[in-house]
């Protein structure tokens, strides 16, 4: 309909004439409604972005949604009972078609660094690991599929374990003598991120490695986790399935627990006391732009009764005049919202802000979120409407030959 | 068929504590396609009433008002408007220009409320429109800026850029010096002529009604022949 379209392009166009012809007086409730827009939707974004941080640090220890975590213990605990545990895993995995999963055993390990011989914390993990918890690298590569048929073990430590070594370039191949594993030289491949004050040193190894070269007695002492990766609708079915599955392959005097350990996911969002009390603010100074908007909306409509008529007389309806009267509060406050998510782009995209809400770094820094910048816009429109309604209502009921008789 | 026609139509209005007040009384008239029509009358005898009347922006308390054939009170208010939009273009006394909008925005203004064609290239139309009346020179300019004919003459522009078939000028030399008024006129006569409407002309000049085919007198809200009025044209 060529003639709908007319009507809408021509009351914008009204509209913005309109606004730009009173803009002194439209300008200063528009500084309000812009401030506004911009705390409502900074608000939504950071408080977006601190979630995304959460979200990344429950990842890294929980694993990503859904993370299924199973501990196994076999009535056997010499070699042949862990390596029956772990047959049953390998099954699942090839049963439902796992790509991404691993095990998990936590251990200490002892290291000659220059000059001393130190205890570090040992992780024990299959590839698909980092994936998996979202480890973030700061130097060099996590290990690759193919590293676990390396005859040479290789490591991925942390900047703590690193700068003992005296941050060695990793293109030179940097290793280590592992004492507790029999002073095996561990090549050093890569190294991963993780906060400031995490001073202790670490390191990850693969599954594959560890299995040959640690003592068979230290071995039997512990058993690994075993996690796995898999849809979050999925996870609840396959949580009781897999149970009953271990279960049974493993007799019934084994022990067997299927959880989910992906709390980040589940966790409530911790800056949302911080976001309503933004929120709250922002949405009372929107309110007080839309009332001053108002204000001069309604004085100005008082002004222009006689144009009013005047554009009836010339063939305007009253839904038209309507219309037109109430985009003019629309257009200007979105242009207000427009300039007001931009300086919330700026603002949250700050340096100094981002690492204030991202408690010091992220992997994935998001981007300022579009649902941020969307609600801002959304919020200024309707708050633009909310103000038109009145002089536009106002603006139906003028008389023509009343408006246009001098 | 007449392009507008009244027929016995009385225009009374309810004032507090009084009787009803009749503005107009059994007027009949007919207004032809691209005729020229004046109207004399005192102040206060009804001359705008009947105007509004003829532009559809009033309704007759009794009697009928028929737009080419088509009673024009049963029309919807939205169709009612649409058909003065496209067909109707008034000229006022006070000019009635919009403050604050350029000549230009002023011509394009009720080209905003056409469709097709005519909206999309309101902007060139509305320029051709103030060429034709002399001011392709004055886009911009505002009406504060502008002298008297010249406001008149940008309305006259506005009311003709929809190329109505009916146009309606109230007084509109009222505001100018006889000079500019004639000059006016002139223009106004041409451009009329040029685009075959039908011009409603209220006067109280008799100079300007002698310019106009057929002559009436309104007297306290009754419409007469006004016989001693001579066409000069
Ligand atoms: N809505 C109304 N309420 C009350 N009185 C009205 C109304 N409309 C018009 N009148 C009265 O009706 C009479 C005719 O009005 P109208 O405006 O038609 O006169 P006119 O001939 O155009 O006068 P003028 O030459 O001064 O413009 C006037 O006395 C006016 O006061
Ligand atoms: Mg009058």
């Amino acid at each position: 309909m060529g003639g709908f379209l007319a009507g809408i392009v021509g009351a914008c166009a009204e509209a913005w004439q309109e606004v730009r012809i009173h803009k002194g007086r439209v300008l200063l409730s528009l500084v309000g409604v812009a401030v506004a827009v911009c705390a409502l939707s900074g608000a939504v974004a950071m408080s977006a972005i601190a979630q995304q941080a959460t979200i990344e640090q429950a990842d890294s220890a929980g694993g990503r949604a859904a993370t299924l975590t199973m501990s196994m213990q076999s009535p056997d605990t010499t070699a042949t009972g862990r390596s029956q545990a772990t047959q049953a895993w390998f099954d699942v995995l090839d049963r439902y078609d796992i790509a991404y999963a691993t095990r998990v055993l936590w251990d200490q390990g002892r290291v000659q660094f220059p000059g001393s011989v130190q205890d570090v914390n040992l992780q024990v993990v299959d590839q698909p690991y980092a994936e998996m918890h979202r480890t973030r690298m700061d130097d060099g590569s996590w290990f690759q599929v193919g590293d676990s048929s390396r005859l040479a073990p290789v490591i991925v430590v942390n900047t703590a374990f690193w700068e003992l070594l005296g941050s060695p370039a990793l293109d030179s191949h940097p290793s280590v003598a592992i004492d507790s594993l029999g002073g095996a030289k561990a090549i050093i491949v890569g190294v991963y991120g993780t906060s400031a004050w995490d001073t202790y040193p670490s390191m990850y190894m693969l599954t594959s490695h560890f299995e040959q070269l640690v003592d068979p007695a230290r071995a039997a002492q512990s058993s690994p986790q075993y996690e796995m990766w898999v849809p979050p609708d999925l996870a609840r079915d396959l949580q009781g399935r897999i149970q009953a599955e271990l279960s049974s392959a493993l007799g019934s005097s084994g022990s067997v627990s299927v959880d989910r350990t992906d709390w980040g996911a589940q966790m409530d969002d911790p800056t949302s006391i911080l976001r309503v009390i933004t929120l709250v603010i922002g949405g009372i100074i929107l309110l007080l732009g839309a009332l001053s908007l108002l204000n001069i909306a309604l004085v100005t409509v008082r002004q222009r009764i006689r144009e009013i008529g005047i554009r009836r007389s010339f063939g305007a309806t009253s839904g038209r005049v309507f219309f037109a009267v109430m985009m003019e509060s629309v257009v200007a406050t979105f242009v207000a919202g427009i300039v007001g998510v931009i300086c919330a782009v700026l603002l949250v995209q700050s340096p100094m802000v981002s690492d204030l809400v991202s408690f010091g770094g992220i992997s994935d820094v998001p981007p300022f979120p579009v649902s941020a910048a969307v609600f801002g816009l959304v919020a200024a429109t309707l708050v633009g409407a909310l103000a038109g309604l009145i002089p536009a209502l106002i603006a139906v009921r003028v008389k023509v030959i009343d408006a246009i008789r001098y | 068929m007449s392009l507008i026609e009244l027929s016995d139509v009385t225009r009374t209005v309810l004032i507090p504590d009084s009787d009803p007040l009749t503005i107009l009384d059994g007027v009949n008239l007919g207004v032809e396609p691209g005729e020229r029509v004046s109207v004399v009358g005192r102040s206060g005898s009804g001359k705008s009433t009947l105007l509004n009347l003829l532009g559809m922006l009033d309704l007759p308390t009794t009697g009928e008002l028929c737009f080419e054939g088509e009673s024009v009170p049963d029309m919807k208010s939205g169709r009612r408007d649409r058909v003065r939009g496209g067909n109707v273009g008034f000229i006022f006394q006070q000019f009635n220009l919009l403050d604050g909008r350029t000549a230009l925005e002023n011509v394009t203004m009720p080209l905003l409320y056409a469709r097709g064609p005519r909206f999309w290239g309101r902007e060139r139309i509305a320029a051709d429109m103030l060429d034709r009346v002399g001011l392709g020179h004055r886009l911009t300019a505002l009406p504060g800026s502008l002298s008297g004919g010249e406001q008149q003459r940008v309305a006259i522009a506005r009311a003709l850029v929809r190329q109505p078939k009916l146009i309606l000028a109230d007084e509109p030399t009222g505001a100018l010096d006889v000079e500019t008024g004639q000059s006016v006129m002139t223009l106004l006569d041409d451009i009329v002529r040029e685009e075959n409407a039908a011009l409603v002309t209220i006067t109280h000049d008799p100079a300007i009604a002698a310019r106009s085919d057929r002559h009436f007198r309104l007297d306290r809200g009754v419409l007469t022949l006004a016989d001693d009025i001579v066409a000069v044209s």
